[in-house]
């Protein structure tokens, strides 16, 4: 009656894993499956009790199908398509897995370009949400490495408005800029007219004073 | 006094509801998909529908600290649509989701030949995907309605207490209690069932296999009625635990019958602190039970 599984998550993922090498179509189940197999726990409790900086333990195991889908399965257009689809056709949680697979994919050095188009779609998808999870799952390397500037700055400031940790943000120090810090101030100069509290993170993101494109 | 109102229509009401919700003790809801009052014209509106109980719907409920549970189906009113008929195609790959508890609202609205082939079709996709049944019983010729439901539910092969009937009263509980169905009462301000004719149905047929639901949809009802019937049930005499039978285990054992109920509190929830916006945990700003 909890997220507790009842069979042991590491075989079950092992199969699962198994499973999507010999049949690419096995995924669409294995996605829908994994938080009752392997449990939904934040992967860091100690300071993320929710699992929204830093995933959950079933997006952890999606990101190893989407692994296993990419190293068997990795003609880039098919792959391209396989993630739209689970992307799509997935809920908040199998959304976030396809996320930190591509995470997952750059960590490797093995996103083609036909993916890499597809992924930052999907990944604008996510920014777009209201759901502080998914938000977060879309700032991980592989945002870091593909949104354009605009849309990566609209999102660290979207986290920083619904109270997610910059942690969550890979390469905060590498593409925070001037134009950031711009935003950052004038927010912070919002909340303040309002009478209402800066959140902390806001002072991560100011002193920087150099412009990219 | 702990609750799983085991039918709500969660998708028509506010954030003021789930915060009184809450507050009575409710910390699981299963939102069946229905009827929305304006019809649906395509299977598109059906997908996006299916998308937002399971997203969103699930989303909003967490900032309150409810589960939010849903149960998937093409409702009977629209099953007399052909042009909502294909979604019957989408719906086994809904039926994988998380959070997917029954095929639900199935049943008869009009009794018609389309009906009776969608609700032989929805049951036989609750038997293969081994999933327990939400049975929506008529407003109009209800006991007819009924009887042909059980009729149906028999022929289906599915073990009876695979099935919950819903909104009946006291020319329906018989023969679904006889049938060996779960038994559903939609607890209304006015019209379906009342607490106080609740009350002396548990008191004539017992607390097993009884399930009180609010129903609440965008019509006039109340989010709080399975609570309200919970203290006319103490006010009559009953106990805490025939309360906690009703309003809590017994919907609980039914759905639990999917392998998918999720009754853990919401991770990072702190009931009556909803703080704003970049509240420190330890050191750094984390969301904890931030609002929409």
């Amino acid at each position: 009656m909890t997220s507790t599984p009842t069979t042991d998550p590491a075989a079950w993922l092992e199969q699962a894993r198994a499973d999507v090498a010999r049949d690419p179509e096995a995924v669409t189940r294995a996605f829908a499956f994994a938080a009752r197999k392997v449990g939904r726990e934040p992967l860091r409790p100690e300071n993320d009790p929710a699992g929204v900086v830093h995933g959950t333990v079933d997006d952890a195991a999606r990101a190893e199908l989407v692994v296993a889908l990419a190293e068997h399965h990795g003609d880039p257009d098919e792959l391209a398509d396989r993630l739209a689809t689970l992307y799509h056709q997935g809920d908040a949680a199998e959304r976030r897995g396809v996320l930190r697979g591509l995470d997952a994919l750059t960590g490797r050095g093995q996103v083609p370009p036909d993916v890499v188009a597809v992924g930052t779609e999907l990944a604008e998808d996510a920014l777009r949400a209201n759901d502080q999870a998914l938000v977060a799952a879309a700032v991980g390397p592989f945002g870091a490495r593909h949104l354009d500037q605009h849309t990566w700055r609209h999102a660290v400031l979207k986290l920083v408005f619904l109270g997610v940790s910059l942690d969550a943000v890979a390469g905060l120090a590498d593409r925070a800029d001037g134009e950031l810090a711009r935003m950052a101030a004038d927010f912070a100069a919002e909340r303040r007219a309002a009478g209402r509290p800066v959140p902390a993170d806001v002072g991560r993101l100011i002193p920087t004073d150099t412009t990219r494109e | 006094m702990r609750i799983l109102d085991p039918h709500i229509h969660m998708t028509s009401r506010t954030t003021d509801d789930y915060e009184a919700m809450y507050a009575v003790g409710v910390r699981a809801v299963v939102e069946p998909a229905f009827w929305l009052g304006q019809p649906r014209t395509s299977v598109g509106s059906f997908r996006d529908y299916f998308d937002s109980l399971l997203g969103w719907e699930r989303f909003r409920a967490a900032q309150f600290g409810i589960r939010h549970h849903a149960t998937i189906a093409l409702n009977p009113k629209e099953a007399n649509d052909p042009r909502c008929r294909e979604v019957l195609d989408e719906i086994p790959r809904y039926l994988l989701k998380d959070g997917v508890v029954a095929v639900g609202e199935v049943g008869y609205d009009s009794m018609t030949p389309a009906e009776d082939e969608v609700f032989a079709a929805q049951l036989q996709l609750a038997r293969d995907a081994g999933l327990p049944v939400l049975v929506h019983t008529p407003h109009r010729d209800k006991a007819a309605g009924t009887r042909r439901t059980l009729d149906v539910v028999r022929e289906s092969g599915l073990p009876p207490e695979q099935v919950l009937v819903d909104h009946l009263n006291e020319t329906t509980v018989e023969m679904v209690r006889d049938a060996g169905c779960w038994a559903g009462f939609s607890i209304y301000p006015d019209t379906k069932m009342d607490e106080a004719r609740m009350v002396a149905l548990l008191r004539e047929y017992g607390t097993e296999r009884m399930i009180v639901n609010s129903a609440a949809d965008w019509g006039r009802s109340d989010p709080l009625k399975t609570a309200r019937t919970g203290h006319a049930m103490l006010e009559a005499g009953f106990g805490d635990d025939d309360v906690d039978q009703v309003l809590w285990r017994s919907p609980v054992a039914f759905y639990e019958q999917s392998g998918n109920l999720v009754l853990d509190p919401v991770p990072g929830f702190v009931a009556g602190e909803a703080p704003p916006a970049g509240v420190e945990f330890e050191g750094s700003s984390v969301l904890r039970g931030a609002r929409v």
